[in-house]
């Protein structure tokens, strides 16, 4: 099916929020990636239950969190017909 | 005796106008307000004549009309018909009316109308 | 702390819960719901997932395998953090498509099939089964720890009673505010505000425990890191497979779950409301989980060595002789615990009664979707459906014994529901993807689950004999439950998850691929994958057979009258006609359907609609006809559309207007003889007494007499002159309006008793609502009753019954006020419903008697003048008028 009338090129704002979307969508991808790297630091595939991981997996999760806040805002709006184009 | 005419009519007021003016003129009258009584009334007590208006609730005056034809025992039984609407007139003639008067009507003129049909000749009032 | 304090408690704390939700439910009922739709409650709300599983739970999981309880959590925070990804696509389908369940989408994804949602409603059911079992456990192991607390030792209430007792309060609670009405769109405010409060309850419990313990117990932030490195707990050993799987578990599980996808997605009010709880959903998981390890920590520290660690949250605070503190817990327990079980079960007995029970009544009486109240049969289902499934969670509880085999049953059940994943995300993303593949999937999903997850999970022996665990099934060694194939090495959750989703996904798309879908499947295939893309073009109903008051008769049994009358009302008025029902045209039939999916599920919705309809659904080669056409068509599409709409509208005006005039003229000539007659009856008898007066000689009484039936049939006369002029001068407008304020009931009471002349002979019996009718109206008290008056006389003149009857509901909604005039008669025969409300149409010919037929022609100019309307009202058994006024009618500028 062809599209009618989409632009090739955006103005700026637009283009911004659409970075925005991509950055979201690429949250969970970088939040599963620093959750499975601690598998990857001690040898034999072990990790001990020290503190360090304590505040490690805390310390990402509110990472996450925030990141997470700060784009939220900035993605309900603008809900057009071509939402999910780039 | 007194000859018989059945009236069947709806509208009390006019009824009650008519009886009088029958009965004063020497007729029985019966009355029956709606098609289906009438035609119970018509078989009990057989009349000479009957008068029927043309608007009725239940049965319509033409029904009734229809009714009394089909039967052999009135079919040749004096039928006048009463409207209040002017174009009623052929198809209560077709039906088999024999004569036919429009209301509102003056008293005399109905009362020498019942005579004609009755077959009397007509009394100075 | 004395036991029946507790007890005390609990009831203290569900009437509370009960007076929330009862609160909330009026305040709905009211549409003033304000706050609680915010984005706030609907992220609490969420927060279901966390049971008492979690609850108390994770403190033992913490205490037996360190960090790994964290990936329960992780993987809903990975979801929820790519919203705009996943759940945003999800929502939006669901309120779409009026999506009721997970049974319901995948079975309206993939050709609305009943055997889908049959399957899906099956897995949750059991997956879901053991679970509830677990949150009743959870209550009286609490129970019990304060039992054995209490000094004197005695114990008032065994555990089965407690249990009984929980399950019993959970069910009336669910039944009383889960099946209250058949929203259109399944949404109980009331639970989802109680659930939220009891979120708050549960975060602060937790949090209060673990400060307590953090800087009472333990000398603050620094002092617990370093017992956290002295403990125990550094022996534990990440397995990375397990690390890696519990979090894809979690991460399915958090969108599969059958109470998580209720309040996710079928609750929700507003897609925004997303965006909030993508960060604010997964703060409430860290908060939840933020003194998990050190209350584990001190509890294995300071505890005797054979205490359930389970039960820390509670144990800690008691031993430290903190009574408040434990009660706080044991509240938050116990919150967990029922929100995670009220919500579950609506969302199952939904499913249950929607895919099961209302599909299996339809087939055991192939009329019923015309004759029955279904209304009530599916609430009725919905309830049954309920106690069903709250009463196998307790026998569930009853038959384990409560034993410790269900601790492990969290994560089994998570990966229960996750065998769904593949068939949900594949319907959404995939047009590809079919109900045969769905089904083989599911079904080889649920199959190994069940085999190498859930058997064995009763222990060997118990239902799998143990000669299957060690040699395997028919003694084939690769059929082993924990290593299929030969794959000892593995973890059994990681080895069950392994293998069933493989399994799944390879036969899901297989069967996907090999397949051909049908064509409602394709349609919806499209409308599901392609959402965001606007309505996608081809309709499901190929123009239909059905009588609109039939479709009428069933929308109402289904959605309630009022609901119904003004779907199809404003149906009507889009396709450009002034009468209640529209035509069935293919536009109005899928709408219809939507609406009727949102409280039966979508394949009971279509399936009655067929039935109504006959066989009118498209076939494959309509749907390429209708493709092809749209790939050329899309870019006009837009304007094709708004000037299709408008001929179609004018199209439907034309007709109207053109049966309007073939029946008017047909009316013309009766017209005037009509108004002969009327003038020339009165005049009849006037003029023959007073010809007879004129002629003297009469008694005086009956000179008195007939005087007076000259006068009566003067004011007669009179009268009729008095409705023609007054017809006309409404007709022109030029009416003079009293406006005032006037109590709705005055005016009834009023025209009830005016209305009493007619036929006073008859025994009419009147029903009304007084409390409905205490309105004030700005409006012309003397014109509104003179309507209420003729309609209530018709009422009287026309019913037919027996044992007449008439209702009056009233009814107030955004500042118009209807008042409906409802008789037990036979009612008005369709083709004359729009005839009724001209000059001197009577019903039936026209040589019947009766009133002059001006009544209901005035009646309905007086309430043009009011700013009203006054309609016949189709599909009501009797005769019924609707009279529609405005609360306040303002003066207009004339």
């Amino acid at each position: 099916m062809r599209r009618p009338k989409r632009p090739l090129f955006l103005a700026r704002a637009p283009y911004r929020r659409r970075r925005l979307r991509d950055a979201a969508r690429l949250l969970p991808v970088l939040g599963a990636f620093l959750l499975l790297l601690p598998l990857l630091w001690t040898p034999g595939s072990r990790m001990a239950l020290t503190s360090g991981d304590v505040v490690y997996f805390f310390s990402v999760w509110l990472v996450l969190i925030v990141l997470a806040a700060a784009f939220a805002p900035g993605l309900r709006g603008g809900e057009g017909a071509d939402d999910e184009e780039d | 005796m007194a000859q018989h005419v059945l009236l069947i009519e709806d509208e009390p007021n006019i009824a009650e106008a008519i009886r009088f003016l029958l009965t004063r003129d020497g007729l029985r009258v019966s009355h029956a307000a709606e098609g289906a009584a009438a035609l119970v009334l018509l078989r009990q007590d057989p009349p000479d004549l009957v008068i029927l208006d043309h608007m009725l609730p239940g049965m319509s005056g033409l029904e009734v009309l229809t009714a009394v034809r089909a039967d052999p025992e009135s079919r040749n039984l004096p039928v006048m018909m009463l409207t209040a609407r002017g174009r009623d007139r052929e198809m209560a003639e077709a039906a088999g009316a024999d004569r036919f008067m429009t209301k509102p009507f003056s008293n005399a003129e109905i009362i020498a109308e019942v005579r004609t049909m009755l077959g009397q000749p007509r009394q100075a009032p | 702390m004395p036991f029946n304090l507790l007890v005390l408690a609990c009831f203290l704390y569900v009437a509370f819960l009960f007076t929330v939700a009862f609160l909330v439910e009026r305040r709905a009922d009211r549409r003033r719901l304000g706050w609680l739709r915010s984005p706030l409650v609907y992220t609490l709300s969420l927060s279901i997932y966390c049971t008492a599983w979690t609850f108390y739970g994770a403190v033992g999981y913490a205490a037996r395998s360190g960090l790994e309880f964290l990936t329960i959590y992780f993987g809903p925070t990975l979801v929820f953090v790519g919203w705009w990804w996943l759940l945003r696509k999800l929502v939006r389908i669901g309120r779409q498509h009026h999506v009721t369940s997970v049974a319901d989408l995948i079975s309206s994804r993939y050709g609305k099939s009943n055997t889908l949602g049959v399957i899906v409603t099956m897995l949750a059911v059991v997956a879901a089964t053991p679970y509830i079992a677990l949150q009743l456990q959870s209550v009286v192991l609490s129970f019990g720890v304060f039992a054995s607390a209490a000094p004197d030792g005695s114990r008032p209430l065994e555990a089965g009673q407690i249990a009984v007792w929980v399950a019993v309060g959970l069910a009336l609670f669910t039944i009383l505010f889960g099946t209250r009405n058949l929203d259109a769109r399944e949404q109980h405010h009331g639970i989802v505000t109680a659930i939220a409060v009891e979120a708050v309850v549960k975060l602060v419990a937790l949090l209060a425990v673990g400060s307590f313990v953090v800087w009472g117990i333990a000398g603050g932030v620094a002092d617990v890191i370093a017992r956290i490195d002295a403990a125990d707990l550094a022996a534990w050993q990440v397995q990375p497979g397990r690390w890696t799987g519990l979090i894809l578990l979690s991460a399915a599980a958090v969108i599969t779950l059958p109470r998580m996808f209720q309040v996710m997605v079928v609750e929700n009010e507003d897609e925004g409301h997303l965006a909030r709880a993508s960060w604010a959903f997964p703060l409430y998981l860290l908060g939840m989980s933020l003194f998990i390890v050190p209350i584990a920590v001190v509890g294995l520290e300071r505890m005797p060595a054979g205490a359930n660690p389970d039960m820390f949250v509670l144990t800690l605070p008691l031993a430290e002789g903190q009574a408040a503190l434990a009660m706080l817990a044991f509240l938050g327990g116990f919150s967990s615990a029922t929100s995670m079980v009220i919500v579950e079960s609506i969302a199952l007995a939904t499913m249950i009664s929607n895919h099961v029970m209302i599909p299996l009544w339809l087939r055991l009486r192939p009329g019923a979707a015309e004759e029955d109240d279904l209304r009530s049969v599916v609430l009725m289902a919905r309830r049954l459906a309920i106690a069903a499934v709250l009463a196998l969670g307790y026998g569930y509880y009853q038959l384990s014994g409560g034993s410790a085999a269900l601790a492990s049953i969290g994560l089994i059940a998570f990966l229960g529901v996750a065998q769904v994943l593949p068939a949900m995300l594949g319907g959404i993303f995939w047009r590809g993807a079919t109900r045969t593949g769905a089904i083989l999937g599911l079904v080889t999903g649920l199959t190994v689950w069940a085999y190498t997850s859930f058997l064995p999970s009763f222990g060997p022996g118990a239902v799998l004999p143990e000669t299957v665990f060690a040699d395997g099934l028919f003694g084939l060694g690769w059929l082993r439950p924990h290593a299929l194939f030969g794959t000892q090495a593995m973890d059994p959750i990681i080895h069950a998850l392994f293998w069933s989703m493989a399994l799944n996904v390879l036969a899901f798309c297989l069967g996907s691929l090999f397949t051909f879908p049908g064509p409602v499947e394709r349609l919806q295939g499209a409308a599901f994958v392609n959402i965001f893309e606007g309505a996608v073009g081809p309709q499901r109903w190929a123009r239909g057979r059905a009588e609109p008051e039939a479709l009428l008769g069933m929308a109402q049994r289904i959605l309630g009258e009022e609901t119904a009358l003004s779907l199809f009302q404003s149906a009507a008025r889009a396709q450009g006609k002034e009468v209640f029902l529209p035509d069935p045209t293919p536009a109005f039939l899928d709408q219809l359907e939507a609406r009727l999916s949102g409280s039966v599920g979508a394949a009971t919705a279509h399936a009655m609609i067929s039935q109504l309809v006959g066989r009118a659904t498209v076939t494959v080669e309509d749907l390429m006809a209708v493709a092809s056409e749209s790939a050329q068509i899309l870019e006009y599409s837009a304007r094709l559309e708004a000037r299709e709409a408008e001929l179609t509208r004018t199209a439907g005006a034309l007709r109207e207007a053109n049966e309007k005039l073939t029946q008017l003229s047909l009316q013309k000539d009766a017209f005037l003889s009509q108004i002969s007659h009327e003038l020339r009856t009165p005049m009849t008898s006037i003029r023959a007494f007073s010809e007879i007066l004129t002629e003297g000689d009469l008694p005086a009484e009956a000179v008195m007499r007939y005087g007076r039936i000259i006068h009566d049939e003067a004011k007669r006369l009179t009268r009729l002159l008095d409705d023609l002029l007054d017809l006309s001068v409404l007709e022109n407008g030029a009416v003079q309006l009293n406006l005032g304020l006037a109590s709705l009931q005055g005016m009834i009471d009023t025209a009830l008793t005016a209305a009493r002349q007619t036929r006073p002979d008859r025994d009419f019996q009147v029903v009304r609502d007084l409390p409905a009718e205490a309105i004030y109206l700005r409006t012309d008290a003397d014109r509104l009753t003179q309507v209420f008056i003729n309609l209530i006389s018709n009422a009287r003149k026309y019913c037919d019954a027996p044992r007449a009857e008439l209702r009056i509901v009233v009814l107030q909604r955004s500042g118009r006020v209807t008042v409906d005039f409802i008789d037990n008669g036979k009612g008005i025969p369709k083709e004359s419903q729009a005839l009724i409300f001209e000059k001197f149409a009577r019903l039936t010919d026209a040589n019947r008697a009766g009133g002059a037929g001006l009544g209901l022609a005035i009646c309905r100019e007086i309430m043009t003048n009011l700013g009203g309307s006054v309609a016949y009202l189709p599909g009501q058994r009797g005769a019924a008028f609707r009279v529609t006024v405005p609360l306040r009618l303002e003066r207009l500028a004339a």
